[in-house]
């Protein structure tokens, strides 16, 4: 296996699920904020519980620099974090190839700006909850894809490499030529579904694709997504999925196989918790295609700066 | 004269109170908090705050106990109307009745259950913070006049105006009350709806940037409805919420105070009102549109089982 020393930045749920999985085959470094979380997933492991059980082995470091060179590196951490933890990459691992697995759009050039590293482009569909400091719970187990971010020239047979590294590891890959079809869909499907449970504070649940009633919220989820079409569209994006039969699916049985469970979209989870959103990279980052490319998307506008609003009413002057 | 208030919360009881201080009105309150009517028959209904009242009036939550009106007002939220009027309808068969409701779309209702309509809108607000006991916190004029499909006369606008005005309610009455009312529903449509999707008090709201920036689209489209329905506004529903800013900075609007409480909110009568008005008179209203359909989202969020 050519990936014999791997690291993971952030250890939130994706972070720690793709650590987990991948410490079964590999020497695994995971960076984490806190010196405490450091030292409990370094004397007790990593465990993930639900879809996979197991306790890995895992290196944990507060400090980047405190890792070996490596062979690749899986940036994990939130949208808003890409910047700083690639800029502590700088100079490292000069062989390592680098995955983003973010939310939103973009986030492989920010990597970039910091190194001439290849660069692995996913996009993921499992979810998990973290429990405490070493412990994640793996909800969904849905596929991660996985795609060339062809501006750094890397080669598809790497990224080959990459997806046999996650199926061996016990998670789902799915290896595509080009991404992009893949993250445009997702993007889509992100803005609309994790911005109306923002605000709505509803988690993925069925109203979201019902559209009986002209008030039934289905309509809008339904009218953003198509805005969100028409900019993939003018982009020259062939979407892989469809992002409202996405929608359809996974508020149905497809995806979660159980009507009862709602997924909590990663934004209202930083809603309830009183934490700012990644909503500029997901609906800014929309937005921002769209103007770029002269397309009118008035709801998604709408959205992102109701949002941003909703980020504002956490601030402890206007709390009160 | 004989006046029967339907719906004796915050503004029902202003009104209430105040007429009820008029030596030739005798004021009965209808309504189905029985906390609050029973304070009321016992203690009478006291308004503190921006003024101070204390009025004996009789209230019932019997609607069948009600004698004959001369006139009626309706305060209940707008989800209530139907209910309401229809429960009380027999002793207004002889009487105008006057919205004081908030938003569009409460006229039409009561039109179906009693013969002659007043148009109204009000500005004054307060909060029922005991049985029998309102605050009244803010001040502020009242617009009545004709409901044009099936309309009170305008001698009884006029004599409502002036009992409200003599009892410290400060009433204009108008031959076409329709530019005031689409005033504060367009104002109100961009205040609440936004205000209670993003937590923010109406000041904070008006201030921020991009809260704005939607604000502006939702009170563009209320004013297209307005126009195309022939309504000459009051004044620029824009100009109104520049203005609220410094004294609202941090007032909860009352749809974001039902939030908090997860009580129904108005936004049918608000934004669902200037959605409904556009699509008879061909205007698209999306802004307005998808904050009817996210705020009845929200209230959705309070009724899930287990999620």
């Amino acid at each position: 296996m050519r990936f014999r020393r791997v690291g993971v930045i952030g250890a939130g749920a994706i972070g720690s699920l793709c650590a987990g999985h991948l410490a079964t085959r590999t020497e695994m470094w995971v960076v984490v904020r806190r010196r405490e979380q450091a030292d409990v997933l370094n004397e007790r492991g990593l465990r993930i519980s639900g879809k996979s059980e197991l306790v890995a082995d895992v290196k944990a470091v507060v400090d980047t620099e405190a890792m070996p060179d490596l062979d690749l590196v899986i940036v994990a951490t939130k949208a808003s974090q890409v910047d700083v933890a690639a800029a502590k990459l700088a100079g490292r691992s000069p062989e390592a190839v680098i995955m983003t697995i973010q939310n939103g759009l973009g986030l492989e050039d920010v990597v970039r700006r910091h190194g001439d590293w290849p660069v692995v482009s996913a996009v993921t569909f499992m979810s998990g909850t973290r429990i405490d400091d070493r412990h994640v719970e793996y909800e969904l187990d849905t596929a991660t894809w996985i795609g060339p971010y062809a501006p750094s020239g890397i080669a598809q047979e790497t990224v080959e490499e990459v997806g046999a590294l996650f199926e061996a590891s016990g998670l789902r890959a799915e290896v595509l030529p080009d991404l992009r079809p893949a993250q445009w869909s997702k993007l889509i499907f992100n803005s609309a579904v994790n911005g109306v449970a923002a605000l709505t504070d509803l988690p993925h649940v069925a109203a979201f694709a019902r559209r009986d009633r002209p008030t039934d919220l289905g309509h809008v989820v339904h009218d953003l997504m198509a805005e969100g079409k028409a900019v993939a569209a003018a982009a020259g994006i062939d979407l892989w999925e469809d992002p409202w039969e996405m929608n359809v699916e996974a508020v149905g049985r497809g995806q979660t196989r159980d009507e009862a469970y709602a997924h909590i979209p990663s934004m209202l989870v930083d809603v309830r918790a009183g934490r700012r959103t990644e909503v500029d990279f997901i609906t800014g980052a929309l937005v921002g295609e769209a103007d770029r490319l002269g397309i009118p998307v008035p709801l998604n506008r709408a959205l992102w700066r109701l949002v941003k609003g909703r980020d504002r009413s956490h601030d402890e002057e206007v709390s009160t | 004269m004989r006046i029967g208030v339907i719906g004796c919360g915050a503004v029902g009881s202003l009104f209430a109170a105040h007429l009820a201080g008029l030596e030739d009105v005798e004021v009965w309150a209808y309504d189905v908090w029985p906390e609050h009517v029973a304070a009321i028959e016992r203690d009478g209904l006291r308004v503190v705050g921006v003024g101070s009242v204390v009025a004996r009036l009789r209230a019932t939550t019997d609607p069948t106990a009600l004698p004959d009106m001369d006139f009626g007002i309706v305060a209940v939220k707008g989800m209530y109307t139907r209910d309401a009027v229809a429960a009380s309808a027999r002793a207004f068969q002889d009487a105008a009745v006057c919205s004081v409701q908030n938003g569009v779309g409460n006229e039409e209702i009561i039109a179906e259950f009693v013969p002659r309509v007043i148009r109204g809108t009000t500005f004054p607000a307060g909060k029922v913070i005991a049985p029998g006991v309102v605050h009244w916190d803010t001040a502020g004029k009242t617009w009545i006049g004709p409901f044009e499909p099936t309309p009170a006369t305008m001698d009884e606008v006029r004599l409502l105006a002036e009992m409200l005005t003599r009892s410290g309610m400060e009433t204009d009455a108008l031959e076409d009350a329709r530019g005031a009312q689409w005033t504060k529903l367009i104002f109100n449509a961009a205040s609440n709806a936004l205000c209670s999707l993003t937590g923010l008090p109406h000041g904070r709201a008006a201030l921020h940037r991009d809260v704005r920036w939607v604000m502006d689209r939702v009170i563009e489209e209320g004013k297209a409805v307005a126009e195309a329905l022939g309504i000459a506004m009051d004044k620029d529903p824009a100009l109104l919420l520049e203005e609220s800013i410094e004294p609202a900075l941090d007032h909860a609007p009352s749809m974001l105070q039902d939030v908090r409480m997860r009580r129904r909110t108005e936004i049918d009568q608000l934004n669902g009102g200037i959605v409904r008005f556009g699509e008879e008179t061909g205007i698209d209203t999306p802004m307005n549109r998808a904050a009817w359909a996210l705020v009845r989202g929200l209230e959705a969020s309070w009724n899930l089982e287990g999620a």
